[in-house]
């Protein structure tokens, strides 16, 4: 419930306050939002199986979004920055696949 | 979908499928790892996750063996996945109600922190992506965008250059059509002028021919007209009657008559044409006025600097003359 409040008012401190993004960080900023989503899935599916641990969460939140930016941001350094984070984001979508999945299985037994 | 059917099919492994196929939930693969070295944090967080629990006691018949547990509730987890930890454990449904609860749990606050960092960069990253904004791009995307602007500039140029071509064609064409509107404009008030459908007006002269006794015969009129029309006269009207090429001077002294109509004297010409080199041509000895003069008539002629002629004639279509096709050039 708390989680749900904090997604609402985050949403709505990023539209009162209406941030640009630094020009450094601009890549990087989707991947890391697809990063946190596939963290957010995979503590959702964890607490379906009620082995959710919050430093767990922690850690894997913010691991996901380091790693993944960091990815990106090597990308970048090497010239494949397009394919790597296009690999990423790939990645990542499968990831959040098989957690909707067996979140899904948890929910709907189906 | 194949790793949902083994599993569907093979419900007590569901717990060891978690643990091997780390890759596909982090979540559950950390904790795993977590598990296997546990320390204080680790078990003061357990006592967190069983007070939750507890709340959930009532609606869970099978935690009511687990609200015993509390002394080691992890312990179950790790020896034995297969059976033995499934029912004891909060899932599915009971688990995401418990989780709805609003308790200021630490794991509570914390995803709620987290999510809140989320909505932010989401909606940051949406508005970003709204407006497009070229100093956020990679220079393999500006490169291909940069190319692609190149192309549609060359494309959209040929096509105004073409545009631009079709544009001049119909220019030309519509003034090439003005150009011949406009002789055959000029042709037709000049062939007005000529047969007489047209009103004309110019400098020229004002000839009046005294007859007393009636005595001037149509031969000196048309000898007049004649002698006009050698000066150089363009339009002539005598007495209300347009004279054309198809006039004809009828009738005997005393009642001429003009293309049928009866003249009365004094009969007074309006020529338009040149004044001077008309009234010198009337005026040669042996000329239109000596023959006047000889009929028993006098006559005068002034120039006038503005002879207006307002009589017209209406002419018949031609009944049997065509328009003969234009020579071959």
């Amino acid at each position: 419930m708390i989680a749900i409040f904090g997604l609402a008012i985050g949403v709505i401190v990023g539209l009162l306050v209406q941030p640009t993004v630094p020009v450094e960080l601009q890549p990087y900023l989707p991947i890391a939002v697809v990063a946190a989503l596939d963290a957010l899935f995979g503590g959702l599916r964890a607490l379906l199986d009620g082995i959710f641990n919050d430093r767990v969460f922690l850690t894997s939140f913010l691991s996901n979004v380091v790693v993944a930016a960091f990815i990106v941001f090597l990308g970048d350094q090497l010239g494949v920055g397009t394919q790597l984070s296009t690999a990423v984001v790939v990645v990542l979508g499968i990831r959040i696949f098989s957690n909707a999945a067996s979140i899904r299985r948890h929910l709907f037994k189906a | 979908m194949t790793m949902a059917d083994d599993e569907r099919t093979d419900p007590p492994a569901h717990e060891p499928e978690d643990v091997s196929v780390a890759p596909a939930s982090d979540e559950a693969a950390i904790d795993a790892i977590g598990e296997t070295a546990p320390d204080e944090t680790a078990s003061d967080e357990a006592a967190n996750d069983e007070t939750g629990s507890d709340e959930l006691a009532h609606d869970e018949p099978a935690s009511d063996e687990r609200a015993s547990d509390e002394p080691g509730p992890k312990q179950p987890r790790k020896p034995a996945p297969a059976d033995a930890a499934v029912p004891k454990r909060l899932t599915g449904w009971s688990a995401l109600v418990s989780a709805l609860r609003p308790r200021a749990t630490r794991a509570q606050v914390l995803a709620g922190v987290l999510c809140a960092a989320l909505g932010f960069a989401v909606v940051v990253q949406v508005r970003q992506a709204g407006d497009t904004n070229l100093s956020g791009l990679r220079t393999d995307d500006l490169v291909r965008l940069l190319d692609e602007t190149t192309t549609s500039a060359d494309q959209l140029s040929r096509e105004a250059t073409s545009l631009q071509a079709e544009r001049d064609q119909l220019q030309s064409g519509s003034s090439s059509r003005q150009a011949a509107i406009d002789a055959a404009r000029r042709g037709a008030a000049m062939q007005g002028i000529l047969s007489g459908r047209l009103p004309a007006e110019g400098p020229g002269v004002r000839i009046s021919l005294q007859d007393p006794n009636g005595t001037i015969r149509p031969v000196t009129m048309l000898n007049m007209l004649e002698e006009l029309r050698n000066a150089g006269a363009e339009a002539i009207q005598v007495g209300d009657q347009r004279v054309t090429a198809s006039s004809a001077f009828t009738g005997a002294s005393g009642a001429i008559q003009i293309d049928g109509v009866t003249l009365k004297p004094p009969y007074v010409w309006l020529v338009i044409g040149d004044p001077d080199t008309i009234q010198t041509a009337l005026q040669i000895p042996g000329g239109a006025l000596a023959y006047v003069r000889n009929d028993g008539g006098t006559g005068d002629v002034a120039k006038v600097q503005h002879v207006s002629i307002s009589a017209l004639r209406d002419l018949p279509d031609p009944k049997y003359a065509t328009l003969a096709p234009a020579p071959p050039p």
